[in-house]
């Protein structure tokens, strides 16, 4: 029990059972594999090495799981070897792992999800399962974990990969060389574990210059989207952006810089943020809409101190019948558009608040500029100005009516804000109010004064 | 009604044999923290635990109090803290802050992290870099599949979709291989194994591993059920991005089910409160209803009202005995049918509103004619509009997404005007969502072939052969074509219909869209089960860029029983919607075989 760990590889390496490959299938020999097992376990004590499938057998004799097992094995480990800890630390593994707690009690309810060591009366689970042998189905907990686990350095690559699968800490510190190193990945890559790649990658990425590590995973696609995955999450971005860079994949680059801002609250840090990413190499179209979004921002910051100022002043009108609800900072230019259309309308095209201006500065299409100025005008029911906007003089001086949207959509807005009969009227357009008609209730008074204008003789229509 | 059950309908596996599992495992891990203590529980965790635990059960294994994980400073005075969650960097952080400010405060107590499904090398690396590696002990929960009614498991893994088809990242799919293995140790091994695409051949690799390396576990079983099929979410985008129109689909598109429940607001249920309400077998209203097409409901709706007036109605004459007798054996059920009825003809009114409200006839024409392939300019033209008009931003990129796939991509004209507009009604921020829509193959610019395949070419040239295969995969993703129009015509997924499509009595799976188009995932099942592999399918495999990535693997074995051979299970990798287990469930109908599905929740 007191070997220290050194004299256990000489006794190992020097024995007969060396020869033994974990294949084998042949049953003696795959208890003479499970005796090494056991030994194996004994080093770090209760640390659940290898494959919890087979059933094990501890040096006393005792199935490893059952409760006289644990009962030992928490004794045991007061007087865990010292002299191993020591020789361990020093090793600086990767995986170094400090110790665990251990459970206090020594009752193990593990035993209730085996099969074979199952007390006969325990009405569980394990019943219905009894015609499959041995199989653990708790999770491996029961038994504390122990510190040594890079004890071990004859593990081969493959081997390794699967202790890492199965969440076992396992020590990487062997593989050293540059091509152990890489066919540590390419088990695990062949493995398709995705957990266990990156396991390898955060190994890889400690022990190699980023410069080789980045030409190596060029290659190595799989192994690559783990890396960069991996990075975004731990949110390492400088590494992430190195990476970027290496690969000479500089939109991901820009992206991912400018990604960074949605951290950002404070408008004006966020503001200046956006700035730096102007230039960066987005491509053609990605950077007008980066520059928008500067500009836009920009906007909000000085409309939203500008109207904060008036509102609380409290003497312009519209502030004080039509409160804002929420400010208009990081709103989408929609949003901003129906917000200056609903509150400064009227502006000269100079002001930085005015609808025109804004519509100008973003190029904003005739259509989602008249759909949002009705919008918000038919909310605020001036419908002169709703009439206004399908009204334009051509160059003999003759008003028309015309309207860029399908007027059904313009007949639900003015519906939704139950525009007057009237408006439509002014409109003079008789396609619209027919429309608008079969939207009342039926028999109301808006009904009648549609028909009686529809009737009327004295409007000419203009469809 | 249209779906009756068939007698010979073969018997279902008990499923509920995963949730005593998961309890009983998960009670074991709380009996490791032996003394009070509190438990964090991380949000999403919630609902599936609430549908294998309660609170008692928590509180007889001496948890105390229970906290959600919120990035705030605990107020436990626990002397021990659980922490019940996903394998995610930032609940590491979150413990790691918390144990760093106790023992800044001189505080010593006991923490456990217990993970669900499993644990992330990644997550024990930031514990280790946090300074607490050994000051927190760390368990798996391996609740990896959920049984949310008798013909449905789902594997609740919410990052799933974009872990793997947006970043590539392989980390579930373990997850996926252990809970399959846990499947077959349960109801043995399965006979007949089908797959498509590339993460389900990875699991079924890893699967194959895990039963090597544990020979012997499965063997001697019967199996239970006969078939299984691995299906990727990315062989078919197109029907998980149509509108659904089944009734269960319905309320998942209005209400969002989670996890078998669905919460009814106050407009269901026309009282100021909210109802949670389980939808599954059980409940016999819904049961008959959730796979009809909406248009139906409604009628058996009100016959279902007018039967249970007429049952109430019959008290009328009766003398005290009789009305003894109806109070004690029949006014119960009818209560709870009519509470049933209620809350289902509340859901219909107000999806009916919300609807109607949308112009739901109009997407649902733009759906099908995306579909089908025709008025390409007017459909385009439409989703101008729903973006201009600020609607619902899921929806406009829905509809982007389906435009894109059925016409391999969106002309580059149209993708830069579409694309600006989106940006202009929802935020310039959406710059990063069109970047990940692209990576991900959902919403792409058409790119003229060839100049692709000649730059392909000329950068083969100058690397070695091993990195230019490497490259040519690179290309080949870049590259890859939906040819949604050719495998459509291939499949027959638009049914030529004579007349009206009676959805009273429906003929084929299109019928869970309204007649108009077979769901390419199910047609595909269809297809390899009736020919028990994917035979005469070269073409179609080759259409959806799946010529490498289709298996099929039986034994030869014959001791599965003839009743276990008319069970199918169907693994959607990356989620899988209402509508497609509904048309599967008409399939097994059809068949007088059962479909079974496993998924994890379906992804948008």
């Amino acid at each position: 029990m007191n070997r220290t760990k050194g004299d256990e590889e000489e006794y190992w390496n020097s024995s007969k059972f060396k020869a033994f490959t974990f294949d084998d299938e042949d049953d003696e020999l795959s208890q003479l594999k499970e005796s090494k097992r056991a030994v194996n376990s004994l080093r770090d004590f209760v640390d659940d090495d290898d494959d919890d499938d087979l059933e094990r057998v501890s040096w006393s004799g005792e199935p490893v799981g059952s409760i006289s097992w644990s009962i030992k094995e928490t004794a045991g480990n007061s007087g865990s070897n010292q002299e191993g800890r020591e020789q361990l630390k020093s090793r600086n593994s990767f995986s170094s792992y400090a110790q665990l707690p251990k459970p206090t009690s020594t009752y193990s309810l593990s035993s209730f999800f085996r099969g074979r060591t199952r007390p006969g009366s325990f009405q569980s689970l394990s019943d219905a399962l009894s015609d499959t042998p041995a199989k653990s189905y708790a999770p491996e907990l029961g038994r504390p974990k122990g510190e040594y686990r890079d004890y071990s350095n004859d593990w081969s690559p493959s081997d390794t990969v699967r202790r890492l699968r199965k969440g076992k800490a396992c020590s990487l510190e062997r593989f050293r060389s540059l091509q152990d190193k890489l066919q540590l990945l390419e088990e695990a890559v062949s493995m398709h574990d995705g957990n266990v790649i990156t396991a390898v990658l955060i190994f890889l990425k400690r022990t190699l210059s980023k410069e080789i590590l980045f030409r190596e995973l060029e290659v190595r696609q799989v192994a690559l989207r783990h890396l960069i995955h991996f990075l975004k999450e731990i949110g390492d971005q400088k590494l992430l952006l190195d990476l970027f860079r290496f690969l000479d994949r500089t939109e991901e680059l820009a992206l991912s810089h400018y990604r960074e801002h949605l951290n950002i609250q404070d408008p004006e840090k966020r503001k200046e943020f956006l700035k730096t990413c102007i230039g960066l190499p987005f491509s053609a179209e990605d950077s007008a809409h980066i520059q928008d979004h500067y500009t836009l921002l920009e906007r909000q910051i000085i409309i939203e101190a500008n109207d904060r100022h008036l509102e609380s002043a409290g003497q312009t009108e519209i502030f004080r019948k039509h409160p804002r609800k929420a400010s208009i900072l990081n709103m989408p230019l929609v949003t901003t558009l129906f917000y200056s259309c609903f509150y400064h309308y009227t502006e000269a095209e100079g002001t930085f608040s005015s609808p025109v201006n804004l519509k100008k500065t973003f190029k904003i299409p005739d259509k989602q500029y008249v759909l949002t100025a009705l919008a918000a005008r038919a909310k605020l029911r001036a419908w002169h100005d709703v009439d206004a906007l399908f009204t334009t003089k051509n160059w003999l001086g003759y008003t028309k009516k015309r309207a860029p949207i399908g007027f059904h959509r313009v007949v639900e807005i003015l519906h939704k804000n139950s525009a007057p009969v009237q408006t439509c009227r002014d409109l003079k357009d008789r396609q619209q109010l027919l429309a608008y008609r079969s939207k009342v209730d039926k028999g109301s008074a808006e009904e009648e004064k549609i028909d009686a204008i529809l009737n009327s003789s004295q409007i000419r229509w203009k469809n | 009604m249209a779906f009756p059950h068939r007698l010979d309908a073969p018997e279902l596996p008990d499923f509920s044999m995963l949730k005593r599992l998961a309890r009983d495992q998960l009670i074991y891990l709380l009996e490791q923290l032996p003394g009070k203590k509190d438990l964090f529980i991380e949000a999403d965790l919630m609902s599936p635990l609430d549908r294998i635990a309660n609170v008692s059960i928590l509180k007889q294994h001496e948890v105390d109090k229970l906290y959600k994980v919120e990035n705030k400073p605990a107020v436990s005075s626990s002397e021990q803290l659980c922490f019940l969650v996903r394998p995610r960097i930032k609940n590491m952080r979150y413990v790691a802050s918390l144990v760093n400010a106790d023992k800044l405060a001189g505080r010593t107590r006991k923490y456990k992290v217990i993970f669900s499904p499993q644990k992330f090398h990644a997550c024990e690396m930031v514990l280790e870099e946090e300074g607490v590696y050994g000051d927190v002990s760390c368990d798996e929960w391996a609740f990896s599949l959920l049984p949310l009614d008798v013909d449905l498991l789902s594997m609740e893994l919410p990052e799933f979709f974009r872990d793997y088809f947006l970043e590539g990242d392989q980390r579930w799919i373990n997850t996926v291989a252990q809970a399959l293995h846990l499947l077959s140790t349960l109801y043995g091994p399965f006979p007949n194994c089908y797959g498509i695409g590339r993460c389900a051949k990875m699991s079924y690799e890893l699967w194959r591993t895990l039963e090597e390396e544990e020979d012997g576990e499965t063997k001697g079983r019967r199996p239970e059920i006969g078939h299984i099929f691995l299906l990727d979410r990315d062989v078919d985008f197109v029907t998980a991005l149509c509108s659904q129109v089944v009734y269960e689909g319905l309320v998942d598109d209005t209400f969002r089910i989670k996890c078998g429940s669905v919460d009814f607001g106050p407009e269901v249920t026309s009282s100021d409160r909210s109802l949670k309400v389980l939808l599954n077998a059980e409940d016999k209203v819904f049961n008959e209803i959730r796979n009809e097409h909406f248009s139906n409901v409604f009628g058996f709706l009100s016959q279902k009202a007018r039967n249970l007036q007429a049952q109430y109605d019959r008290r009328r004459g009766m003398d005290i005995k009789q009305m003894k007798n109806f109070v004690s054996q029949e006014l119960k059920g009818l209560k709870q049918e009519h509470r049933l009825l209620s809350v289902h003809i509340g859901a219909c009114e107000s999806i009916m509103k919300k609807k109607t409200k949308q112009d739901f006839q109009e997407l649902i024409k733009t759906e099908h004619a995306l579909l089908e392939g025709f008025n390409i300019r007017e459909s385009t033209s439409y989703i101008e509009e729903h973006i201009d008009r600020q609607v619902s931003p899921i929806e406009s990129l829905r509809l982007m997404c389906l435009l894109s796939i059925t016409e391999n991509g969106l002309i580059p004209k149209d993708y830069r005007s579409l694309k600006t507009q989106y940006l202009q009604s929802y935020g310039p921020e959406h710059l990063l969502t069109f970047s990940n829509l692209r990576r991900a193959g959902l919403l792409t610019e058409q790119a003229p072939g060839d100049t692709l395949t000649a730059v392909e070419s000329k950068v083969s040239k100058l690397v070695t052969d091993k990195a230019a295969g490497k490259i040519t995969d690179a290309f080949s993703s870049l590259a890859k074509r939906s040819n949604f129009r050719a495998i459509s015509k291939k499949l027959n997924l638009i049914p030529r219909v004579d007349g009206e499509y009676d959805l009273k009595v429906p003929r084929d799976m299109a019928y869970v869209f309204s007649g108009a188009y077979v769901p390419l995932s199910c047609r595909v099942i269809e297809q390899v089960l009736e020919r028990r592999s994917w035979q005469g399918l070269d073409e179609v495999l080759r259409l959806l860029n799946c010529s490498e990535l289709a298996f099929t693997d039986m034994t030869k074995e014959d001791k599965a029983s003839s009743e276990s051979l008319r069970l199918i299970l169907v693994v959607f990798l990356g989620g899988c919607t209402f509508s497609e287990i509904s048309a599967l469930r008409f399939l097994g109908r059809e068949k007088a075989s059962m479909m079974l599905f496993c998924c994890p929740p379906v992804a948008s």
